[in-house]
């Protein structure tokens, strides 16, 4: 069984963020992390890999120069035996551009299942993993907080609006991952030696014969959301209630 | 004449009101490029539900009443709704940013060769044209995006648009011969656990009781009576979720539910910013926390620097006796 797995790196959206002076983009010092949901991801992979013989896992990374390092010291390290990486400009990608990126990756290594996380916190879209699904004719199963392999099926639990949805998905398949659905562990310090020798693959965009590498959308400006403003402080409950009934009317 | 789909969503026979902020959404688009706008009910005995949406002045209603739609399984209702989108000539397709939305709307885009916004908050006009607003790092910055392809998809933030009122008149309803391919879709339905609660929905409540990690396995000790005095729906921050205080079917956050009440009440929440994006558009905030340097007092109205656990009683005792 192949298991192909997201990790993508993200501006930490806790970080200061500045726009760039063309608008469209995000600059500066930016600090960078691996995007939660990957995380889930490949902790899932792992412990797929564990639980049975003969899984062989593969990270795919896409973007700037630097998502390489995040390849290895996010996914190899912590066990993933392969990686990918696919080299694009991250301001110039929508998620559907994404997907058909990763559709490319799957045509020539065929796995069984796509992992991928739910969102990028960056781009906050939630969209790719059904994208994919979708161009590849594949079943998928999203907000996966619980993902059980029985013969030739996934069974995945989703968190979904109102409780918990479970379904049966067919191998091949993708699946997203959501933040309950395992805690991802550390990568060891052997596992960090271990990572400096295994494969990357370096790729171009023009080495996955998309039909064109045009987004379908198109961020034309960023701006910072007006903030809100601190309020009052009250003293007690007493005047909590008077601030309430007297100026907010809300009880 | 160039139309929008929007997908409604509905429950037990009843249409949520999340679909309406969708309706709301396509009122706004309709004025500003002089489209007309239809409504899609899917699923299995639906009849109910179309006839409850013929006063919201779609052009039309279209029912796909079909076995193999009974539950919301991406692969099938996403063919069935791209067939109907193709079938009517829809140049956008819309649905309220839920769970079932951000499941199935992207499939839609990939059938119909379109670009899909996610989560949209406004329609906004860009130097490209009309452009659709979101947003983006966890709400900390918003975006602008316009879709390039002549076919649109999105999910709206039914927090950002006030449920569509009812205007009278009288939509046809239409039957669509829905073909959802099902044996293709490879996937099977096994089962639903729902949360079960006679509270409002968080998506459509007025009154909001947020608990947070602190209130430990006092959670609903201290939240439930405050909610109930107040008619209120129980929210919860990531931590209390993921430490088991709370179910997940609670969680407000960037990654978890987006919601916009008259009131919010944040009750042993610190406020990082991943559960700010989910409830800054609150109309009124107040924050009840021990600790007065927590990041949720500088976006509540009222804050009140005490132990939650004494505190909350209280206000629920004194409230209760004010309302007889």
């Amino acid at each position: 069984m192949k298991i192909l797995v997201s990790a993508k790196r993200v501006s930490d959206p806790n970080a200061r963020l500045q726009v760039a002076k063309d608008g469209k983009w995000i600059e500066g010092d930016v600090e960078y992390v691996m995007n939660y949901f990957c995380e889930n991801a490949i902790e899932c992979a792992l412990q797929i890999a564990e639980s049975q013989d003969g899984v062989e896992t593969v990270a795919v990374g896409i973007g700037d120069e630097d998502t390489a390092r995040f390849i290895r010291q996010g996914a190899l390290a912590r066990g993933i035996d392969r990686g990918i990486y696919v080299a694009a400009e991250e301001s110039e990608i929508d998620s559907d551009l994404i997907a058909r990126i990763y559709e490319g990756v799957v045509h020539r290594e065929r796995p069984d299942i796509v992992l991928i996380g739910k969102q990028a916190v960056d781009g906050d879209s939630n969209q790719v993993g059904q994208l994919l699904a979708e161009y590849l004719g594949w079943p998928q199963a999203t907000f996966a907080s619980k993902v059980e392999l029985q013969g030739d099926e996934a069974i995945v639990t989703r968190e979904v609006d109102g409780g918990l949805e479970v379904i049966a998905v067919s191998l091949p398949c993708v699946i997203t991952a959501d933040l309950r659905l395992n805690e991802p562990r550390y990568a060891s310090l052997a596992g960090i030696m271990k990572a400096k020798k295994k494969p990357l693959e370096e790729l171009e965009i023009d080495d996955l014969d998309l039909d064109d590498a045009d987004p379908k959308v198109k961020v034309v400006a960023l701006s910072t959301p007006s903030g809100r403003k601190a309020g009052v402080l009250v003293k007690d409950v007493d005047e909590l209630i008077a601030k309430l009934r007297g100026e907010a009317r809300v009880v | 004449m160039s139309k929008i789909l929007i997908v409604a969503e509905h429950d037990k026979g009843i249409v949520k009101k999340v679909s309406l902020s969708a309706v709301a959404f396509a009122r706004q688009w309709a004025a500003k490029t002089g489209m007309s706008y239809d409504i899609a009910v899917l699923g299995q005995n639906v009849g109910p539900v179309a006839a409850a949406l013929t006063a919201y002045g779609a052009g039309a209603i279209h029912v796909a009443d079909h076995a193999d739609l009974a539950h919301p399984l991406a692969p099938t209702w996403a063919k069935v709704l791209a067939d109907l989108a193709l079938d009517i000539g829809a140049d956008v397709v819309v649905a309220a940013a839920t769970t079932l939305g951000k499941d199935i709307l992207p499939r839609v885009a990939v059938r119909l060769e379109a670009g899909m916004a996610s989560d949209v908050i406004g329609i906004v006009q860009t130097k490209e044209g009309l452009g659709l607003r979101r947003p983006m790092w966890a709400g900390n910055l918003v975006g602008d995006v316009i879709i390039t392809t002549d076919t649109k998809v999105l999910t709206v933030r039914a927090a950002a648009f006030d449920a569509a009122e009812a205007t009278g008149g009288n939509s046809p309803i239409k039957a669509f011969a829905a073909q959802p391919d099902a044996a293709k879709s490879r996937t099977r339905f096994v089962s639903f656990d729902g949360v079960q609660s006679t509270r409002p929905d968080l998506a459509e409540a007025a009154v909001i009781v947020a608990g947070g990690r602190g209130l430990k396995d006092k959670f609903n000790a201290v939240t439930e009576p405050l909610a109930d005095v107040l008619g209120a729906a129980i929210g919860a921050s990531r931590a209390a979720v993921d430490d088991g205080f709370a179910p997940n079917d609670y969680q407000i956050g960037q990654t978890g539910k987006v919601v916009a009440p008259q009131l919010y009440f944040a009750i042993a929440i610190s406020g990082a910013v991943q559960h700010l994006a989910g409830m800054k558009n609150s109309k009124v905030i107040v924050a009840i926390n021990k600790n007065g340097d927590e990041p949720i007092f500088k976006v509540a109205d009222y804050g009140l620097v005490a132990d939650a656990f004494s505190a909350v009683p209280e206000l629920t005792q004194k409230l209760k006796a004010l309302r007889g």
